[in-house]
């Protein structure tokens, strides 16, 4: 990563948003509410980015913070019947705090200790779901309400069920996550973490805390799940255990992978690469999960760093 | 940003993405307007659109292959008598690969990209909830065939139907009076331990009561489970009825296993196909189920008394007198619920017939004219039997069948009436707006 072009950096990044935000009123119908799903999960790839890419942790698990940030939100609402703002504040509140505890255990360990640590974690998570069924609607989940997921600001009220103003939402979210995700690489924090991904002993021996960076790094990528999956079930008033399932916590691995690891846009890259390729594919046969496969061997063989990790790596040396 | 009362106030003013492009052209001049043309709805002599949302892929597959089969059947009968209001049926498929967040994108690509009139599907009850907002917002008719008690409950939304199959737990509640009055009175009840499970679990046990007769055992047994001999100790020494609904591959082991543990002194069993739909009762270890007893919506096999309008739908979908496909007798059809397509597509013929169906500016009209229907009469539209239904809940209620093993064959000993599983209403969605 160069350090030279801070100004580039920030400038595509805004630029990025500016497209996004532009898009929403050129796109048809369907592909307007689908890169609005697209952002928002986008965001739950950069919070696993921000451990996988940066620290180089590679964790198994991250569907529980995505479904703690799911449930804490939707269930505030269904259950408690707080509003949409107490409800995303829970979401966020219980990944940070699940994220803090997992972190606290399962940095005990590292490589494919951490990975295997971290998918139990997550099966216990999603067995605890089906478990606690009476008040998670279990496997079969339950719907928050449409009349409840409105934003309200005395006498303004935002509809988050209006297409316009979810992917208005979807894009906020994502715009300030994108923001802060490229703030924190190109900090001293965001260094250590890149040094500890390199050589976690050296970094030690440099007077840093590992494991306290290491901590904050699964606390705030844990966190950044979780208001995906907060905002998933407030945008699209749906809570289900499928989305903790370990199907979830390969999916943000394969978009970052895809997309490029410690790369900022990498991640959305990635989740539209791989919706795009299902949803195009789907209509044609209902192989199309071969079809998935071949291209991620194909961009494995020739893009082995992932798009923009490749592009980055041959041609633009600045991306961040 | 802007004017909080405003730009933001999207709820009251009725903002939408072409209202800001108006205002963002009228102010900075821009001309940004091919995205923005609107295609042109249905015209009178266009085919009636309807995206049928099918497992395809993933856990519902061989469930999503056989409605395919029947939906074909069904809309071959209604194009060749002249469609809907005159006009042919074209059916849209996309896979929801049996995943409720593809489930929900899939009812969107029919609402936005593909324009459907309504939507059409699905079974798995996760799939069916996971998308029932995506139809509500789009204000899309989506007519379900899941038999889950979710439509029922009046959680979903008014824009959600199930007006072709009995809901779960109309079907449990029609078993208990005669399990009661010829399987026995003491029931031990064994089923997995996630949502389908919970129905047979909690709606049960008051049915029975209310027979004078009682659970006195309840196994749940983790889905991830692969051997059942653990298990079978817990069952109570009185039981007289074993009441059983394992589903999924490991269904095969179960009864294995159950089979020697008991040996040829066994209680009473009783189980809902749901266990073994698309599977050969014949196939090696489930000799074990010989003379016990299963609920099945419509009959697999093909009975002595059947009307003719049972064989036609038969004869049009496709499957032979043991239940598989015509020409592969290894393909066994899910025909506990399948029926449910054909009889789903009569009724949205006729709810567009009543509401003068012309386009998607209509849908409103369609979903109070279905809310009106209140009986369906057994015939060639309605082949599994007569129905009524309760626009209040958006749900039917028919009879359902009790059928024996026997020479490797279900016959069926029992068909229960339809007020066997009428219960009380618990919401009433003719109270939202539309």
């Amino acid at each position: 990563m160069s350090e030279a072009s801070p100004a580039k950096a920030y400038a595509l990044h805004l630029g990025v948003i500016v497209l996004l935000f532009v898009l929403s009123f050129l796109l048809p119908d369907y592909y307007h509410g689908l890169l609005a799903r697209i952002m928002v999960l986008a965001v739950f790839a950069m919070g696993y980015n921000m451990l996988f890419g940066y620290v180089g942790l590679l964790s198994l698990g991250h569907a529980m913070f995505f479904g703690a940030g799911l449930y804490g939100a939707g269930l505030a609402i269904i259950q408690l019947g707080w509003s949409v703002p107490a409800a995303f504040a829970a979401g966020l509140a219980c990944g940070a705090a699940l994220a803090l505890i997992i972190g606290l255990l399962a940095l005990r360990t590292t490589g494919v200790a951490f990975m295997i640590v971290t998918m139990m974690f997550a099966q216990v998570f999603y067995l605890a779901i089906l478990y606690f069924a009476a008040w998670t609607g279990g496997d079969q989940g339950q719907v928050v309400p449409q009349p409840a997921r409105v934003l309200t600001f005395g006498a303004t009220s935002l509809d988050l069920t209006n297409p316009t103003m979810r992917y208005m939402t979807a894009l906020g979210l994502f715009s300030l996550v994108l923001l802060i995700t490229l703030a924190v690489v190109r900090s001293s924090y965001g260094r250590v973490l890149v040094a500890i991904r390199e050589n976690e002993e050296r970094t030690r021996m440099l007077g840093y805390d590992t494991f306290s960076n290491k901590l904050a790094a699964v606390v705030v990528s844990g966190t950044i799940c979780a208001a995906s999956g907060a905002a998933y079930a407030l945008l699209f008033g749906y809570v289900g255990s499928s989305f903790a399932s370990v199907q979830y916590s390969i999916l943000p691995l394969l978009w970052v992978l895809l997309g490029g690891a410690a790369t900022t846009l990498g991640p959305l890259i990635g989740t539209l690469f791989m919706y795009y390729v299902i949803d195009l594919t789907s209509g044609y046969t209902s192989a199309y999960l071969l079809i998935v496969g071949i291209a991620l061997i194909l961009l494995v063989l020739f893009f082995p760093k992932g798009i923009l990790g490749t592009i980055r790596q041959r041609w633009l040396g600045w991306l961040p | 940003m802007t004017d909080k009362n405003g730009f933001f106030d999207l709820s009251k003013s009725g903002f939408t993405r072409r209202t800001a492009l108006k205002g963002l052209a009228a102010g900075a001049g821009l001309a940004v307007a091919p995205g923005f043309v609107r295609y042109a709805q249905a015209q009178s002599s266009a085919p009636i659109k309807i995206g049928f949302q099918s497992h395809r892929t993933g856990i519902g597959a061989a469930y999503g292959r056989w409605y395919e089969k029947t939906t074909a059947a069904a809309i071959k009968a209604i194009n060749a008598a002249g469609g809907i209001n005159g006009r042919q049926v074209e059916v849209i498929i996309e896979d929801d690969g049996t995943d409720p967040g593809r489930g929900a994108e899939v009812v969107g690509k029919f609402a936005t990209q593909h324009k459907t009139d309504i939507v059409f599907g699905t079974l798995f009850s996760h799939v069916v909830i996971g998308s029932a907002p995506a139809a509500g917002e789009a204000k899309m008719p989506y007519f379900v065939v899941s038999e889950g008690h979710h439509v029922a409950s009046t959680k979903l939304n008014r824009y959600v139907f199930q007006p072709g199959i009995t809901d779960v737990k109309s079907q449990i509640q029609s078993m208990a009076p005669w399990i009661a009055a010829n399987a026995g009175k003491k029931v031990t009840q064994i089923f997995p331990d996630f949502a389908f499970g919970y129905d047979h679990r909690d709606y049960l046990p008051p049915a029975l009561k209310a027979q004078g007769a009682e659970v006195i055992a309840q196994i749940a047994i983790p889905p991830t489970e692969s051997s059942f001999t653990k298990y079978f100790p817990q069952i109570p020494a009185e039981t007289e009825v074993i009441y059983h609904v394992m589903v999924g591959p490991a269904v095969l082991t179960f009864v294995k296993e159950l089979g020697e543990f008991y040996g040829s002194n066994r209680p009473q069993l009783f189980g809902f196909i749901d266990s073994l739909e698309a599977v050969d009762i014949n196939s090696p270890g489930l000799e074990f189920l010989d003379g016990s007893h299963f609920w099945e919506g419509s009959p697999r096999y093909a009975q002595a008394d059947d009307t003719e309008a049972q064989k036609a739908y038969r004869a049009a979908v496709g499957i032979d007198d043991n239940g598989a496909a015509v020409g592969d007798p290894k393909d066994v059809s899910t025909a506990a619920h399948m029926f449910g397509c054909w009889e789903t597509l009569y009724v949205v013929k006729k709810a567009m017939e009543d509401a003068g169906y012309k386009g998607p500016e209509d849908r409103a009209k369609l979903v109070e004219a279905t809310e009106a229907l209140k009986e369906f009469a057994e015939g060639p539209e309605h082949p599994q039997g007569a129905k009524t239904f309760n626009g209040k809940i958006h749900q039917c209620f028919g009879i359902q069948n009790i059928s024996k093993v026997e020479g490797g064959k279900l016959k069926v000993v029992h068909k229960t009436k339809i007020e066997d599983g009428l219960y009380e209403a618990e919401g009433d969605y003719t109270t939202q707006a539309l």
